[in-house]
């Protein structure tokens, strides 16, 4: 993809050339530059390496999903259908999405006086129907996926594991664990920048 | 041989969150540094990252990771007017005491409290969290950067409100707003790759 595509922050909060948002996010350029490199990076790789652009979509699309931000969701499902995504796997990470749902961050401390701020919360199986459509690989992706979005402070080296065991490189784990952590970015960059475009 | 899992050596896990120096082990394999090309040590962007074991793993996606620390330093380094850094600060120790990154806590109430010298105040945030009662402006930070980092996001015009009655202009606001939803990136990164761990002394 050039690099002159289209702003993807720009456009989910409806930034136009000139208006007042668009003056403060050119007086901080290299954030701006980059944040859409970040995306560029992530989502249309020179080289996709072992995970592939249609899983990289599948992968937002079921982050973005569980954030419950409608516009962001929808490019993100929008990319993974014109990736070459079947109607099938639409529709597989729309149910693993209605079934992932809930609300973080939560989760566990190292035992010590921090327990007393523990948070119960879910760990998400993907369910038998999902899977079927989604395969193994993904499924892991998925899993992990929800525990970076709602329970990060969970994570453990058994959950990297489980994605090895599933047939993820280092590598790979390292471009998912980038994905799941650049949208928990972007998504709040749009809906923060939406607010601040609404009191205008 | 196939990829696994590191196992970290012994060490002493960090209980409560501290404006201690911390260390970060690696869960996973990075990078050796006699094994970077010139394409991974760019991506690094400062040359003395090259001792760092998890920019040596993010350097496994160097593109990924090139653009993403660009993005970190014009966030929290531009000083082209808007928020003050401290306040930059504040924002991303605020998100990772919510979050519960310990290791990324660390790092930016020491920086919060270098550059406000409002040590007592840090402390609270980190000992009581983020409901501790720091003032009305920082008070009005937190709940911006807290409501940004829930899921679903709990941040509002309501929000936009209250940093503009502590005194916010539209650029502060986004600096709050970048700050906050940059260390979303960040705590996710540090907290599912590796572990902290008290810095060996004696």
């Amino acid at each position: 993809m050039a690099a002159n595509d289209p702003d993807v922050i720009d456009v989910l909060v409806g930034i136009a050339a000139g208006s007042p948002l668009d003056a403060i996010r050119a007086r901080r350029p290299e954030a701006r530059t980059h944040a859409q490199a970040s995306y560029r990076a992530l989502f249309a790789p020179e080289a996709a390496g072992g995970v592939t652009t249609q899983e990289r979509f599948a992968v937002g699309c079921f982050v973005t999903g569980l954030h419950g931000e409608p516009a962001t969701a929808a490019f993100y499902a929008e990319r993974l259908a014109s990736s070459g995504g079947s109607s099938a796997l639409c529709q597989a990470v729309d149910a693993a999405i209605a079934e992932a749902r809930a609300h973080g961050p939560y989760g566990s401390y190292p035992a010590g006086p921090l327990s007393r701020e523990n948070t119960a919360g879910p760990v998400y199986r993907v369910g038998a129907l999902a899977r079927r459509t989604l395969g193994s690989r993904l499924a892991a992706a998925f899993e992990h996926m929800h525990l970076l979005v709602y329970h990060p402070r969970d994570a453990a080296p058994k959950a990297l594991q489980a994605l090895l065991d599933a047939g993820w490189t280092t590598t790979d784990i390292v471009t998912l664990s980038q994905i799941a952590a650049f949208l928990s970015f972007q998504i709040r960059v749009v809906a923060g920048l939406r607010a601040l475009a609404a009191r205008h | 041989m196939a990829d696994s899992v590191l196992t970290p050596p012994d060490h002493t896990a960090p209980l409560v969150f501290t404006r201690a120096q911390l260390e970060w082990l690696p869960w996973l394999e990075p990078l050796a540094v006699d094994a970077l090309t010139a394409r991974h040590v760019a991506s690094l962007v400062d040359a003395a990252r090259v001792k760092s074991p998890y920019f040596r793993l993010l350097a496994r996606d160097p593109d990924a990771l090139e653009a993403r620390t660009r993005t970190d330093k014009d966030i929290f380094y531009n000083p082209d007017a808007g928020l003050p850094r401290a306040e930059r600060e504040l924002a991303a120790a605020a998100t990772s005491r919510f979050n519960g990154c310990i290791y990324c806590a660390s790092v930016h109430s020491r920086l919060a409290a270098t550059y406000s010298q409002r040590d007592a105040d840090v402390e609270r945030l980190l000992g009581d969290g983020v409901t501790a009662d720091l003032g009305e402006r920082w008070n009005a930070i937190v709940a911006a950067s807290v409501a940004l980092a829930a899921t679903p996001i709990a941040f509002g015009p309501e929000l936009v409100d209250r940093l503009r009655r502590s005194g916010l202009d539209d650029l502060a606001i986004a600096d709050v707003i970048h700050a906050a939803s940059f260390f979303n990136w960040a705590n996710r990164l540090m907290l599912s790759l590796g572990e902290p761990t008290a810095t060996a002394s004696a």
